[in-house]
């Protein structure tokens, strides 16, 4: 019962993880692919973590997988935050379609 | 013009999908392990198509994006090769090869920064 | 000095669970290493030690860890729905939002939840006035005020109990 639990999750966090990747290929700009590679993937790999802690009950790869989550909630969004700032400070602009640029406004 | 292209798209990655997910048709009694196996294939395409936005990409930020991407997908590919081949060490290289990944991308994102100033 | 033996035991207790199956020899290393690394990072990290001593904060946080879960699983639906629709229905702008939040420790864990929840992404801190800097997929309102309310409302006050 727990092992059809598991592979449940892990096929919907691979799931998430195939959307993720292919809102990198669609989107934009990279502000855009930022935001759907960044989310999707980050909840995609937990849920395959999340099956992996439902196979194997709390042995040690359980213990590690719990570890791993925490790891990536903290790590993910702070990568995603710099990677961001950087661009902008580069000097790559928003795409077509963007609607308001207050940073930029407040730079100069 | 645009939702023919999204319908060829769209055709294409289902028969892909497809393809890889019921071609040796699974049985009934055994159907997890070879899921799990199919997995693979769909992570392959994933990186795929980061390697195609890191072949691709208009500027450095988008190749600074896909690396950091690939290096969480690699953390999920190693927890879901743990479970046919039964070994608990793939999930310790998952580990390093996600912190390293992060420092890596803390690196790439401070280099975009200070070359801002420079120019 | 007591600061350094609150990372020590966060460190250590890191060490453990990651080398879980307890074996002394593992045991010692980790004692020297975390050691080693409390003494030098001692006072980097935690800047109030008497923090952790009020219960309250814990139970706001345990609070707050199912609602952020929640937030976090519709942002991944709305993401998906984004991206696969044919005519890709965004509307990009960077906006900025005024939030009441000082330390430090609760602008990282706003900015990161800010990143997590649904079509928004920090993009940059104005530490001295508190100013965030959001890119929003899809631009509701320009206004530093109504903003505020729809982006961090939820989360400003529980943060605000928990890390101040």
């Amino acid at each position: 019962m727990n092992e059809t639990l598991g592979v449940i999750f892990i096929v919907i966090g691979v799931g998430f993880d195939f959307f993720g990747c292919l809102g990198l290929l669609r989107l934009p700009d990279v502000y855009n692919r930022l935001q759907a590679a960044t989310k999707c993937v980050t909840l995609g790999t937990c849920s395959i973590l999340f099956g992996l802690i439902l196979y194997k009950g709390f042995g040690p790869a359980g213990i590690k997988a719990v570890l791993c989550i925490i790891f990536l909630l903290l790590t993910s969004p702070v990568a995603a935050h710099a990677l961001a700032r950087g661009a902008h400070k580069s000097g790559v602009k928003l795409c077509k379609g963007s609607v308001c640029d207050k940073y930029e406004e407040d730079k100069k | 013009m645009k939702r023919l292209r999204w319908l060829i798209g769209l055709l294409a990655i289902t028969a892909v999908l497809g393809a890889i997910l019921f071609y040796p048709l699974p049985s009934l009694m055994e159907w997890q392990s070879p899921l799990l196996k199919h997995c693979f294939t769909v992570f392959f395409l994933c990186a795929l198509f980061c390697l195609w936005r890191i072949a691709r990409g208009p500027t450095t930020a988008d190749r600074a994006v896909a690396v950091d991407i690939l290096g969480i997908l690699i953390l999920g590919f190693c927890a879901v090769l743990e479970i046919p081949t039964g070994r608990d060490w793939y999930l310790d290289i998952g580990i390093a090869w996600a912190l390293q990944s992060f420092i890596s991308t803390l690196a790439l994102a401070k280099y975009l920064e200070g070359r801002g100033f420079d120019e | 000095m007591k600061s350094r033996i609150i990372l020590f035991c966060l460190a250590f207790l890191v060490w453990v669970l990651l080398t879980w199956p307890v074996d002394p020899q593992h045991l010692a290393v980790g004692i020297f290493v975390c050691g080693l690394a409390a003494f030098i990072t001692g006072d980097m990290f935690v800047k109030r030690p008497h923090a952790f001593k009020q219960a309250s904060r814990y139970l706001w946080f345990l609070y707050y860890t199912p609602l952020f879960i929640w937030e976090c699983i519709k942002a991944n639906i709305d993401v998906a729905y984004r991206v696969i629709h044919p005519d890709l229905p965004i509307k990009p702008g960077i906006i900025k939002i005024k939030t009441k939040l000082k330390s430090d420790t609760a602008l990282t864990f706003l900015a990161n939840s800010i990143t997590l929840t649904p079509g928004t992404m920090s993009v940059d801190i104005d530490e001295d006035e508190g100013i965030l800097y959001i890119h929003w997929i899809n631009v509701q309102d320009q206004d530093i005020r109504k903003a505020t309310e729809i982006i961090a409302g939820k989360f400003e006050r529980i943060l605000a109990r928990i890390f101040e």
